[in-house]
């Protein structure tokens, strides 16, 4: 017993280097999801954020199909990256709608002159308030919500070309 | 020449501001009632900001921090109790959003390590007194 208790820092010791070298080489995720998903939207009502786009209320999101809510800022440079991808998902029939978060009507205007405009209703998030509602924790963030106003899925970060396949999947699979 | 640089350094911009809007009112500002503040600032220090994450909203910068501390003060103010404010944001971002460690299972072997270690130590003092009774 002794003679192996002698053994117990070494074995601790090496136990600890495989913990840090583990720690070293795994990918460290830093991604917090909304604990929202499978839940419905909470209730928001929110002024337009665009001028020639109608402000956004949750209770138009459960409108019996489903649809994507997109989550972003003119402020933000992944979010003019994945317009491309929306207007994709937009000319394949999927119904978008999105906010604006911390951001001002003629900043939003010209970053839909600049991008395009995949968005049937845009809603302006002056502080967030939405947003940490949503349990969303940064831009672009994208919500599949299903006919009845539920979260089905939440994308974080920009949506890529080989994204929207799998957006698509969802959307279906939230029928 | 001089003069000039220093009134372009004046109104230079950032070039990539988080956003261009104001801070949200109570992002920096105190609550009037210093009691109120208090229970606040308590509550703050102990949430974690979603974009700078090893930090507290309290010590964060991030545009998004700001709006929680707002959104905090404020309701802190309507009268909402701290523990209830914080039981929401866990709804939203699960315990990774609260630095304060909760009673669930997962956590009992933290709270139960003072004891064990305690009682250890009781074990390592008796065999040490034993022996030296012997001696």
């Amino acid at each position: 017993m002794r003679k192996l208790l002698i053994w117990l820092p070494l074995v601790l010791f090496l136990g600890f280097i495989a913990l840090f070298a583990s720690g070293l080489f795994q990918p460290d995720d830093r991604i917090i999801h909304s604990r929202l998903v499978g839940q419905p939207l909470p209730a928001f009502n929110l002024p337009a954020a665009a001028s020639d786009r109608p402000p956004l209320a949750s209770s138009q999101l459960a409108a019996g199909q489903p649809r994507l809510l997109n989550i972003f800022a003119s402020w933000c440079v992944p979010c003019a990256a994945e317009a491309p991808q929306l207007e994709a998902l937009r000319a394949a029939g999927v119904p978008i709608d999105a906010i604006a978060i911390r951001d001002a009507r003629a900043d939003v205007d010209a970053f839909i002159q600049r991008n395009g405009n995949p968005y049937a209703r845009i809603g302006l998030d002056a502080r967030s308030e939405v947003q940490i509602a949503l349990g969303s924790s940064g831009v672009p963030e994208t919500f599949v919500i299903d006919g009845k106003g539920r979260i089905a899925y939440q994308h974080i970060g920009e949506i890529r070309a080989d994204d929207v396949p799998m957006i698509l999947d969802r959307l279906r699979s939230a029928q | 020449m001089k003069y000039l640089v220093l009134l372009f350094a004046l109104i230079a911009a950032p070039l990539s501001a988080q956003t261009a809007l104001p801070p949200a009112p109570y992002a920096n500002q105190q609550i009037a009632d210093p009691a109120l503040e208090r229970k606040a600032k308590a509550l703050m220090e102990t949430i974690r900001c979603l974009t700078c994450q090893s930090q507290s909203i309290a010590d964060s910068n991030a545009s998004m921090a700001g709006d929680m501390r707002s959104q905090i003060r404020e309701r802190i103010m309507a009268g909402e109790h701290p523990e209830a404010i914080r039981a929401w944001l866990i709804t939203r971002y699960g315990d990774w959003v609260s630095y304060e460690p909760t009673a669930a299972p997962i956590l009992w072997p933290l709270w139960a390590a003072p004891l064990v270690l305690l009682g250890l130590g009781v074990l390592l003092l008796r065999g040490r007194i034993k022996r030296k009774g012997r001696a």
